[in-house]
């Protein structure tokens, strides 16, 4: 099963890489991860999915917790949880194609970043699940390129702040 | 006041209390070694390669409880620290490693000694700093023996370019640790407490399953108070040898893979197993669905980490040993019922009569088993006796004859299972421990790895005790080759007599023994012990002799191979 995993860390050089070096010592695979700047500029924010078993889940949030630069570990729990992710995506536009390429992002509320002779670049931001539509949509037209940055997440304003921390605390 | 970084480092090491470094000077470090060279209170032991330098320090941390301290250069120099590193890891022990790095401009153009030692050590430290501005130096000192010694035990490493030595800066050194990711438990949840105690006090066939925790935690009276107010009896790990009183009534022994068939037994049939700064390792349980079937599980444990990651803890209490095995006694005794563990006491004190340790001395070579037990009717009774051991069939014999009665007197690397761990931490202990007789068990394989630091115990004024359990071969290796290969050994042959080692003792200033029979041998142990020298006791023995009894790798703990169950083949 599929988890969203956030992780606040101190701004200090090699923190990223003890996190990341953590998943691939103890056999964990990373589908993807975001990392950027918070609220307090010392302070950094990842946001990670991984594919694992929630016994697995618990060991893993136990292991990034004990990392000194680590301050806090939480999971992201769907339908308590915001993810968001933008993509974009550079997409083949004969003029004959492009009305309806047009008509298809307006669907998706996605933006034309920059358009060429023979493509469109499209900026989709939204759930990880619509981008996924709108690239499955596009892909028929020919998908040049296409980058995305991961998933981020935030727990929603109407929940407890702080998600379910890790079960470390309970113990 | 006004110093450069180098002196920075020293005053901060004055600082945190350090007695003693292990270490060996080169370029990216000079301006340290400068340092020391100006005046230190610190003692600088001076190892022939940086590997013993670093197991010398975790020998020193093992036999004294401390934070042992490793200075190496940068490139080889800190690449060299990496199995020490590793081993300390595995095992838990405190260790802050100092390794000079090249000038910071250098750092990323391949430099001449160049290696990015904090990146390679990665998975193998609690932390590690790369320090950029000298003015960090005294607070990254004194957060690195903090965070080595506080929760979980372990190494870390503190890389100093060269020009950050050389800086000035005004020294003065922290009193408190700014660490704002590093909180380990302070104490046990009570309510966790309360639950463990009454799983230990409803058990009919209880038992302390103890690991090296115990020692790291300085909580072998804890325990000891423990066992006896509900009357449990004990199983101690390798790493935990010497937490537990050996002649106690109550310590049954030790488990896993080379562990007494009895020992066994008693941690696989107990109903409740209380796993205490232990860690369910696969050389401990065998096949894991097989181990202790049924039993409810109590985990007492400072790492969270710890807890179900291999075996589902029942009731776990993560906290600091001392204060919770010291509260769990307090409600263990009020509220268990007398007696309650009698019958099962002495349903092990019968799997111990019925399956002693046994071998034949049949055959006209000296037995491995025979050296041990030597060792162990020569040293009965004395309390300033502090062993270690390289990794191999010795050092399980060394685990199943040796009786250690006081904490940190056997020190061996369980996790790694480094070979050449035994005479640099036999050094270091004897660093730690000056008034003790330090003797190593040690295989002629791992005699191999790290003799030249004969040179250190001869020149420093650590003498040790190595007595070679030699067969002439990589015997563990042969062991296995025997009974899982079909007998088609390979590459295992060392040979009894190439080096002469009593001769190779004598060129490092050291004496020399040979023992071939039993009268050989216990004359050169006991001149050996009452010299008060290093000295080096060769004893060549039956290499045919396997060690007994095995849980073949991956069987079920309780299907353990005996001496009698086998058929030694003669090579």
């Amino acid at each position: 099963m599929k988890h969203t995993i956030a992780i606040l860390l101190e701004n200090k050089p090699g923190a990223l890489t003890r996190v990341t070096s953590m998943f691939a010592r103890r056999g964990y695979n990373i589908d993807s991860l975001a990392v950027g700047p918070t609220e307090r500029h010392d302070v950094s924010r990842i946001t990670l999915r991984v594919d694992c078993e929630m016994h697995s889940l618990e060991q893993i949030e136990k292991q990034i917790h004990k990392l000194v630069n680590v301050l806090r570990v939480t999971e992201l729990v769907p339908g308590e949880s915001l993810e968001r992710e933008l993509a974009l995506l550079k997409v083949s536009a004969s003029p004959s194609a492009r009305a309806e390429l047009i008509a298809l992002g307006e669907v998706f509320n996605a933006r034309i970043a920059d358009l060429g002779p023979d493509s469109i670049v499209f900026e989709l931001t939204g759930s990880p699940e619509e981008v996924d539509s709108f690239e499955e949509l596009v892909r028929p037209h020919g998908l040049q390129e296409l980058v995305r940055t991961g998933r981020i997440g935030l727990t929603r304003a109407t929940r407890s702040p702080r998600g379910r921390t890790s079960q470390h605390a309970l113990v | 006041m006004k110093m450069n970084g180098a002196d920075a480092v020293l005053r901060s090491l004055e600082a945190e209390g350090v007695e003693v470094m292990f270490g060996l000077p080169g370029g990216a470090i000079l301006p340290l070694y400068d340092a020391i060279a100006r005046g230190t209170t610190v003692r600088h032991v001076l190892a022939r390669h940086e590997q013993g330098a670093g197991h010398m320090a975790e020998g020193y941390a093992r036999a004294s409880g401390r934070v042992g301290v490793a200075v190496a250069t940068s490139g080889p120099g800190a690449t060299n620290l990496v199995t020490p590193i590793a081993d300390a890891w595995m095992d838990s022990t405190p260790l802050v490693c100092i390794t000079g790095q090249v000038r910071s401009f250098l750092i990323g153009t391949d430099a001449f000694q160049e290696c990015d030692i904090t990146g390679i050590t990665i998975p193998i430290v609690k932390h590690s700093w790369l320090v950029q501005d000298v003015e960090e130096l005294p607070h990254v000192i004194k957060a690195a023996f903090h965070v080595a010694s506080t929760g979980r035990c372990g190494p870390v490493l503190v890389d100093i370019p060269r020009d950050v030595q050389e800086a000035e800066l005004d020294f003065s050194y922290p009193s408190e640790v700014s660490l704002p990711g590093w909180k380990p438990p302070r104490r046990g949840n009570a309510r966790q407490i309360v639950a463990a105690a009454k799983a230990v006090a409803a058990a009919e066939r209880p038992i302390l399953y103890v690991g090296g925790g115990v020692l790291n935690a300085h909580a072998t009276d804890e325990l000891l108070t423990l066992a006896e107010a509900a009357r449990l009896p004990v199983v101690t790990t390798l790493m935990a040898k010497s937490a537990f009183p050996e002649s106690h009534d109550l310590h049954m022994g030790w488990p896993g893979m080379h562990g007494p068939k009895w020992s066994n037994w008693a941690l696989n049939k107990a109903d409740v197993v209380i796993a205490v700064g232990a860690r369910f390792d696969d050389r401990v349980t065998g096949k894991l669905s097989a181990f202790a079937p049924g039993a409810t599980v109590v985990h007492l444990d400072i790492d969270a980490a710890e807890i179900s990651k291999i075996r589902h803890a029942d009731v776990p209490v993560v906290g600091p040993l001392k204060p919770v095995l010291a509260e769990l006694a307090k409600t263990v005794a009020a509220e268990v019922v007398p007696g309650r563990t009698d019958a099962w006491l002495r349903q092990i004190a019968e799997w111990r009569e019925q399956f002693p340790l046994r071998y034949s001395s049949e055959g006209p070579m000296l037995k491995p088993q025979r050296v041990l037990e030597s060792l162990q009717e020569l040293t009965a009774g004395r309390d300033d006796v502090v062993w270690t051991t390289g990794v191999g069939q010795h050092q399980m014999w060394a685990m199943q004859y040796i009786s250690c009665d006081r904490p940190r007197t056997f020190i061996s690397s369980g996790g790694l299972g480094t070979m050449g761990y035994g005479i640099p931490a036999a050094i270091g202990a004897k660093a730690a421990r000056p008034d003790a007789t330090v003797i190593c068990v040690d295989g002629d394989g791992c005699f191999q790895m790290t003799s030249q630091e004969l040179a250190t115990a001869a020149l420093e004024d650590l003498p040790i005790v190595v007595v070679i359990v030699n067969n002439g071969y990589l015997g563990m290796v042969r062991q296995w080759q025997d009974m899982f290969f079909e007998e088609r050994f390979s590459q295992i042959k060392l040979t009894h007599a190439l080096p002469d080692y009593a001769a190779l003792a004598r060129a490092y200033g050291a004496l020399g023994f040979t023992a071939e029979t039993p009268e050989e041998l216990e004359e050169a142990l006991a001149e050996a012990v009452a010299s008060g020298r290093t000295c080096v006791v060769d004893a060549r023995v039956d290499p045919r002799e396997h060690c007994f009894p095995m849980i073949p790798a991956g069987a079920a703990a309780v299907d353990v191979v005996e001496y009698e169950d086998s058929e030694v083949p003669v090579a």
